[in-house]
């Protein structure tokens, strides 16, 4: 199969470099790529020819699951995208969201999992970087990020270094570029053994009426590339995060790209400053498959050809060639079209900011791209549809995940000592303190953090303004492998739950589907799943989806990771001095649970922590309930009833009042409602849509909340330094203190184990 | 009080900053960048929090040399009040206007947290609203605040009192644990010998606001904006 030598051939050896020519193009060479027989044979097909290599390595990359979503697009295709509040909707680097007063939300979060694994602080840090240029690209100031982690068991040799490296990588580039890190969330469990998961979300900040998009426009206008030179790094990122791993990942160390978050720092400033003036089309930041999607996604938006000079292209390192330059995910680098005129302007800008600026090519009107090389030499022409539109597309076969059977729930042998039980959950890796993880991070830069890490949502003011956005990002994968459409429900629900529990109205939703292997059509089932069940919760809660990402193939050695549809939330409130915390605030606050109890075990920490059982369905989620009372809770929010709030998740109730107790260094004394499930399942169960709330005005909402159709039950007081749960248990706080932070700090200082 | 902060590539904090000056003397401070030779005329320059040069050599080194630092120490010399925070104090020590150096947290990490100094003296222009002993709860951000040097100096420095803020509980005991990163005799904050210049780790600029949750770090630009009061400005 040797490639023809047609005008497109590929680069001879030119005189000034001593690389072999490219070797002709052979089965062996197309799987490399990650191309199966059937997709390169439609490769030839469309070209009317045989690629050359480097046309090959475009494609690839290309085609890959990463940048085509060949596998998760019909299903994306079913989540809502719609609302008055959405600007832009998924298909652009972010989404959009109108917050008033002329101003938008500008957000995505994005996956770095396979390079996280093989190198955490680079692999977590090029994460961080590389979605603020998503969002700063569209003309954003980015004002907060998020993450969201998944690590194997403790236990595992690797789980250590991964936590490590990964927290130090997010802090270490999200800090020196100056965004407050504000939320977030860690999980451990042995299905992330092989597989970490490092999901990055950024939020910015833009006038409505200078969004800056994508889309090419005007024949001749030049093509510029600015910030950091091209190197060899992450050659082939994106094929190596649309395959599974083996052992022999570790290998693969060279392709993940290393970042210099200076050099972002720089870059977000120049971009903006530039965009201040009326000097771009559209642009692109070079991130998965770099100068490749960067160049061919905006030709394909304007629906118009491309044609660059590689030699111009700022090179970090001698000898490159065109496969090398167009595959390199080198980071901190951005492409964009240019009005003619403005371009000296331009180079000034990028010029002060110390930052490489190069005009690298053309728009033209031949619908390719068209690469050329030393002496006019056209190193490819690839028609820009067949890279986009005629990408390959599969409906996978799927299988539902069957449904679990019931627990029987009064066979289960509770233990007889329940603050022992409370202590010991407060102090497992799952729900114990992440104050280790986030004291790395700088959540105060900027100064317009108001709600910190360790809430149920994180809350910035806008600059200037009385008004503020929430934030959170959630995902219960035990959940979604246990029943994926009840999981996928429960993870955009408890996103809104979290914003709600803040006083903030959820407004919209970025996703990061993490899985494994589509190619399995139990795999392509939860995936099928957990986006039936997101669908029915983002309509029914008018939260849609405006931006996302998809990482398939989080397999090692064909075992999958539980799948993780992570929900990054966004909210809005009016004033930000009318949220509410999980902090009690003083003794004599009435503790009122909203919500219906019935003590669901299933798929519980407790199960799974106390009582050793890993079974049973995930708790239902009553959508309809789900909306009614979080709506109530932010009417009472705002409303001024309420001094403090949190939703019940993870560990049920007692989990709860142990953090807010935790939160406000404040006692409490309660009792658990009359004719309820046992106290272990009312204590630990897991049931949904639940709040607790602290508030002076106890009649008054209880009133509100009979009025609403809302249960709603008088717990008991705040007050004392002990959480007493009356005839069950009473704990001194700072015993409940103790337990909470004592696990990661110990662990990973070598000391602890489980 | 006319104040100027200095932007070099990297700093991040200029803004949180400059609304903390703006709200205390209801004057906009002006921002002057790196690159620029010779100072506005003004009373206070502020060299603010963020990873100048991202930090590379070692913290502070590299913006230490730039072509402004050469104005900052001249200004200095002449009696320009001169405030660093965080970046800005390890600028300060690079830049020879304060002595000592600010070495990696002896955690090894990053640590952002609220923490509490107590006011060691009371009656310079930085501290005039605060009273000795005081305690402020204010954040830090920072991997390299673990302030050293020498014992000689170090001795010399309280002897002539220019520890001006020293890491301790919420009670105002100066104890190791109190410390995020380790410091020499728990310093978190110095002033030169004529107490004209001022370098801290922790950032007052961060809990000026109830909203940051605190608002202790209000009196050290309160005491600034006392200090140069705007009728003053004329002359």
């Amino acid at each position: 199969m040797a490639p023809e030598r047609t005008a497109a051939g590929g680069p001879s050896t030119p005189a000034d470099h001593n690389r072999p020519p490219e070797p002709a193009i052979t089965p062996a060479i197309v799987a490399e790529h990650g191309l199966t027989t059937d997709e390169y044979d439609r490769l030839v097909r469309g070209l009317g020819r045989e690629p050359n290599l480097t046309e090959l390595g475009i494609v690839s990359v290309m085609w890959s699951e990463h940048c085509s979503y060949k596998s998760s697009k019909v299903w994306l295709k079913t989540l809502p995208t719609e609302g008055p509040q959405v600007i832009q909707g998924p298909g652009e680097n972010a989404g959009v969201v109108d917050i008033g007063d002329g101003q938008a939300a500008i957000f995505k979060i994005e996956s770095h999992n396979h390079p996280s694994y093989i190198e955490p602080y680079q692999g977590a840090a090029t994460g961080v970087g590389g979605i603020l240029r998503d969002v700063f690209t569209m003309g954003a100031r980015p004002i907060a990020n998020l993450n969201a982690l998944r690590f194997g068991d403790p236990k595992h040799p690797k789980t250590r270094h991964l936590v490590a490296g990964v927290v130090a990588g997010i802090g270490g580039y999200g800090n020196c570029v100056g965004i407050p890190t504000v939320g977030g969330e860690v999980n451990f469990h042995p299905a992330y053994n092989g597989n970490c998961l490092v999901n990055a979300m950024t939020i910015g900040l833009a006038p409505t009426d200078r969004i800056f998009y994508a889309r090419a426009a005007g024949v001749g206008n030049p093509v510029v590339y600015v910030g950091a030179r091209t190197g060899r790094d992450g050659i082939h990122g994106a094929t190596m995060a649309s395959a599974e791993f083996s052992e022999d990942s570790e290998a693969k160390r060279p392709t993940v790209q290393v970042g210099d978050p200076f050099k972002e720092k720089l870059l977000i400033e120049a971009c903006l400053e530039l965009m201040a003036e009326d000097a771009i089309i559209a642009i692109q930041d070079m991130g998965a498959a770099g100068l490749t999607s960067s160049s061919v996604e905006m030709a394909s938006k304007g629906g118009i050809g491309i044609e660059m000079d590689l030699t111009a292209v700022p090179l970090r390192e001698a000898g490159m060639v065109p496969y090398e330059i167009m595959l390199s995910e080198s980071q901190e680098r951005m492409l964009m079209v240019l009005r003619p005129e403005a371009e000296a302007k331009a180079r000034r800008i990028f010029e002060k900011w110390e930052l490489d600026f190069a005009v690298v090519g053309r728009l033209t009107d031949t619908g390719k791209l068209v690469l050329k090389w030393t002496d006019g030499q056209v190193a490819a022409a690839l028609p820009i549809p067949l890279l986009v539109d005629e990408a390959p597309m599969y409906e996978r076969p799927w299988e539902p995940t069957p449904a679990r059977p019931p627990l029987d729930a009064a066979a289960l042998a509770h233990p007889a000592n329940l603050g022992a039980t409370l202590l010991k959950l407060l102090g497992t890796p799952d729900l114990c303190s992440r104050r280790w993880v986030w004291e790395q991070y700088d959540h105060l830069v900027m100064g317009e953090t108001v709600i910190r890490p360790g809430g149920d949502a994180a809350l910035v003011r806008i600059p200037g303004q009385k008004k503020g956005i929430a934030a959170t990002t959630d995902c219960t994968p035990r959940y979604c492998f246990a029943d994926p459409v009840a999981g996928g429900m429960q993870a955009v629900a408890e996103s809104w739950r979290n914003l709600t529990a803040t006083g903030a109205t959820p407004l919209a939703v970025t996703n990061n589907m993490n899985f494994g292997n589509p190619q399995k059509p139990r795999i392509m089932g939860q995936f099928a799943g957990c986006i039936q069940g997101m669908s029915a919760a983002c309509r029914a809660l008018d939260y849609p989806v405006v931006s996302g990402n998809v990482s398939l193939y989080n397999e090692t050695e064909g075992s999958a990771i539980l799948p993780s549809p992570v929900i990054g939330g966004v909210g809005l409130i009016d004033d930000v001095a009318r949220a509410v915390t999980v902090a009690f605030k003083a003794p004599g606050e009435s503790i009122l649970l909203l919500g219906s109890t019935h003590g669901h075990l299933g798929q519980s920490i407790y199960l799974r922590d106390i009582l050793g059982r890993e079974d049973g369905p995930p708790p239902p989620v009553d959508l309809a309930a789900e909306r009614r009372t979080g709506d109530f809770v932010r009417r009472q929010i705002l409303g001024g009833n309420v001094l403090a709030c949190h939703d019940l998740s993870d560990g049920g109730l007692g989990i709860a009042l142990a953090e807010m107790a935790l939160a406000g260094d404040l006692g409490a004394t309660v009792a658990l409602p009359e004719g309820g499930p046992v106290p272990a399942s009312a204590l630990f169960g897991e049931d949904q849509g639940r709040y607790l709330i602290a508030t002076r005005a106890p009649e008054t909402v209880l009133a509100a909340a009979r009025e609403a159709g809302v249960p709603a039950a008088m717990l008991g007081m705040t007050g004392g330094d002990a959480l007493t749960v009356t005839g069950v248990f009473s704990i001194s706080v700072q015993d409940l203190r103790r337990a909470h932070e004592a696990w990661l700090p110990a662990y990973m200082d070598g000391k602890a184990t489980e | 009080m006319r104040s100027a902060v200095i932007v070099f590539p990297g700093t991040n904090r200029e803004t949180d900053m400059v609304r903390a000056l703006a709200a205390a003397s209801g004057r906009q401070p002006s921002l002057v960048w790196h690159g620029e030779s010779s100072l506005p005329p003004v009373d206070l320059v502020v060299l603010p929090g963020g990873f100048s040069y991202g930090d590379y050599l070692r913290c502070g080194a590299m913006a230490a040399t730039s072509p402004i630092m050469r104005a900052v120490v001249a200004a200095a010399q002449k009696g320009t009040a001169v405030l660093g925070v965080c970046n800005g104090f390890q600028i300060l020590c690079e830049s020879g206007l304060l002595p000592g150096v600010l070495m990696r947290n002896a955690s090894l990490k990053f640590v952002c947290r609220d923490v509490h100094m107590r006011v060691e003296r009371a009656s310079t222009i930085f501290t005039s609203a605060c009273r000795e002993g005081d305690v402020l709860r204010v954040p830090v951000a920072h991997a390299e605040g673990n302030y050293f040097a020498d014992a000689e100096t170090l001795d010399r420095l309280e002897g002539e009192g220019q520890v001006a803020f020293r890491y301790c509980t919420p009670d105002g005991e100066v104890t190791p644990a109190a410390s995020p990163n380790g410091a020499a005799r728990n310093i978190a904050g110095i002033y030169d010998a004529k107490r004209r210049v001022l370098g801290l780790m922790p950032h007052p600029e961060d809990a000026t606001d109830p909203l940051h949750g605190g608002t202790d770090g209000v009196g050290l630009f309160k005491s600034l904006a006392a200090a140069f009061p705007a009728v003053l400005e004329v002359a």
